[in-house]
């Protein structure tokens, strides 16, 4: 995650171009690019929660709050006060971002990690508040009628059209993430992760900066939820439990937390996995998801994209050996 | 009035006696390991299904079905220690809490794959007539939960303090390396300490499915309300658990009863919140300790 060339990236991108064009040639993946809005979506959340779990070290279990407040604050402001989306969206980034302060700052004070528990029970609160609060939210039954977007004058409302915008979105958050990472906030956050009492005496804010790092990861979810509300048009409760929390792990623990392609990597497979490749195991697909979690952090730490590293550095160790 | 409020009180403390048991049992893998177990109320589901199967669908007597899923049970937190926790060549606290996840999740579907998503009764230990008493209306199951919560901590209390092995544990929960210079086996000590809190798991969910049934996915909501009772008593102390787990299913019990319902799995997540926030140390806990500890 230190540096992103700039060949990766141009190359990533032009993937992201042809996409459509490609998928609707062929008609066995033309329902490909309406999985890849879902991945860019998704990939929106496990670029904050890996630079959360692999810079500050810390573990959320709550990360489907934030994705659905964002996604309830943007429904609830356009459909019953009909308010411009976007100034919603906007809305919505600041109201995560205030909770999230409060719920992150005192557990991250800790040492340790409490943030996982709290993250855990305040997931499921807001959970339950989702399906509660019928009045607002509307209870299981969730809400529908949500407005598309559009840009002086110009609708997203065709899926290629949402794609793009959605790529744009995260190709926006990868570039200004990866510019973090280079800034000094970015080598404070590697301090930190390398070792926080050499970090701290060296006088970085420990906590400060894992709050931040927090806060950041979470206003990414509440982004990410309010483009879901606008893509589907209708949102309800079960999108947002715990085990979305638990399958955004997997996809980072898949990919790798230490870099930055591995959020992409991570979303990429598991949203392909449960959407298209995992239909035969229906329900049971949990035991497969609990199996990749735990042949990953066994055998692959660094995720697969630190697969090359690892082989990488098994040559080099042969070679010596020799 | 009055003797509804007792009435939740009753139902409170038994429902808060199986979290103090979840508790205990985070306490003691943490104690000897610092790992938080987030497959801990997979125990206790476990044990509620397993009874469920061995009583109910084999027909083995009570007296022999419940030692043999405890049995059962334990050796499926042997199995955790070895196939998830032991395995992972570099430790970190980050590793060994994705670790156990990925065991609950994977244990949680297999338990839907054998067991499907209905929730299965168990006939209660001593019959289901209630007992009156001033004003409340009290089933017998009610005492074999309690009871079995206080033979637990008098089990416990002695095999950590009297025996030997138990007092290794202890040395391996104050200082791991200093702990494996006099001798002791630090990893043996680990997974003892899978196995007893999965024992302790087991017991807890074979009391409280003749109360409150048992599916596969009730495992996650124990968890964290156990984990809620051991914060609040304050982590790593037994007596703390005990307590914590009580206040918390008191206050659960009285909230859905007075507050709402709806929100009845909210009040101890609230309360542990809140714990978190103000006085992370718990009731019985040391501030100066969970600044000290690894994690």
């Amino acid at each position: 995650m230190l540096r992103i060339g700039k060949l990766p990236i141009g190359l990533f991108a032009g993937f992201i171009l042809i996409f459509p064009w490609v998928a609707g040639k062929i008609p066995a993946i033309q329902n490909y690019t309406d999985i890849m809005v879902f991945v860019g979506i998704y990939c929106l959340i496990t670029i904050g929660l890996g630079l959360l779990m692999g810079y500050a070290g810390q573990i959320s279990v709550g990360h489907a709050a934030f994705y659905g407040i964002g996604a309830y604050v943007s429904a609830i402001l356009t459909t019953r006060y009909g308010l411009n989306p976007w100034f919603c969206m906007f809305v919505a980034v600041l109201v995560t971002g205030m909770i999230a302060f409060l719920v992150g700052a005192p557990s991250l004070k800790l040492k340790g990690h409490y943030l996982a528990m709290a993250t855990l029970a305040f997931g499921i609160i807001v959970f339950i508040i989702f399906n509660e609060e019928t009045r607002w939210t509307g209870g299981p039954d969730g809400m529908s009628d949500i407005p598309g977007l559009s840009l002086f004058g110009f609708y997203f409302d065709t899926i290629e059209k949402y794609f793009f915008l959605v790529w744009g979105f995260v190709f926006v958050i990868l570039i200004f993430t990866v510019n973090i990472i280079q800034s000094d906030a970015g080598r404070a956050l590697r301090a930190i992760h390398t070792s926080e009492a050499a970090a701290n005496s060296m006088g970085v804010n420990v906590p400060r900066f894992k709050i931040l790092v927090f806060v950041y990861s979470a206003i990414l979810a509440s982004l990410a939820g309010s483009l879901y509300a606008h893509y589907l048009n209708f949102i309800n409760p079960s999108t947002f439990d715990l085990f979305f929390s638990i399958k955004l792990l997997i996809m980072i623990a898949l990919g790798g937390m230490y870099n930055i392609w591995g959020a992409v990597i991570g979303a990429g497979l598991i949203t392909f996995l449960s959407n298209e490749w995992l239909h035969y195991f229906e329900e049971f697909e949990v035991i497969v998801y609990g199996a990749i979690l735990l042949v990953v952090t066994i055998f692959l730490p660094h995720g697969l994209a630190g697969l090359p590293g690892m082989v990488k550095e098994l040559f080099v160790r042969q070679k010596s050996n020799e | 009035m009055s003797g509804q409020i007792f009435q939740y009180l009753v139902t409170g403390i038994t429902v808060g006696s199986v979290y103090a048991m979840v508790a205990v049992g985070f306490n003691i893998i943490y104690n000897v390991t610092e790992i938080i177990n987030f497959a801990q109320g997979e125990f206790v589901m476990l044990g509620g299904l397993i009874m469920v199967f061995l009583h109910v669908s084999l027909g083995l007597p009570l007296i022999l079905a419940f030692p043999a899923t405890v049995v059962l049970v334990t050796m499926v937190g042997v199995l955790l220690d070895r196939l998830a926790i032991n395995p992972i060549r570099q430790p970190t606290v980050l590793s060994l809490i994705i670790a156990t996840i990925a065991a609950s999740i994977l244990i949680k579907g297999t338990a839907m794959f054998i067991w499907g998503k209905d929730p299965f009764d168990l006939p209660a230990f001593s019959g289901r007539d209630p007992i009156t008493l001033l004003g409340a209306v009290i089933q017998p199951q009610y005492f074999w939960v309690i009871g079995f919560l206080v033979l637990v901590v008098i089990v416990l209390t002695f095999f950590f303090d009297r025996t030997i092995i138990g007092k290794a544990m202890s040395a391996c929960a104050d200082n791991p390396d200093a702990a494996s210079l006099v001798g002791i086996n630090v990893k043996k000590m680990v997974l003892l300490s899978f196995a007893l809190s999965a024992a302790i798991g087991a017991v807890a969910g074979i009391t409280v499915t003749p109360i409150s049934l048992m599916e596969y996915d009730r495992g996650a909501m124990l968890a964290i309300k156990g984990f809620g009772a051991a914060v609040l008593g304050g982590l790593g102390s037994f007596p703390g658990a005990v307590i914590g787990g009580l206040i918390l299913g008191a206050i659960e019990s009285l909230g859905a009863g007075l507050i709402s319902s709806g929100y009845k799995d909210a009040f101890a997540l609230i309360v542990l919140l809140f714990v978190l926030f103000f006085k992370p140390s718990g009731i019985f806990g040391n501030i100066e300790i969970s600044r000290i500890k690894r994690f």
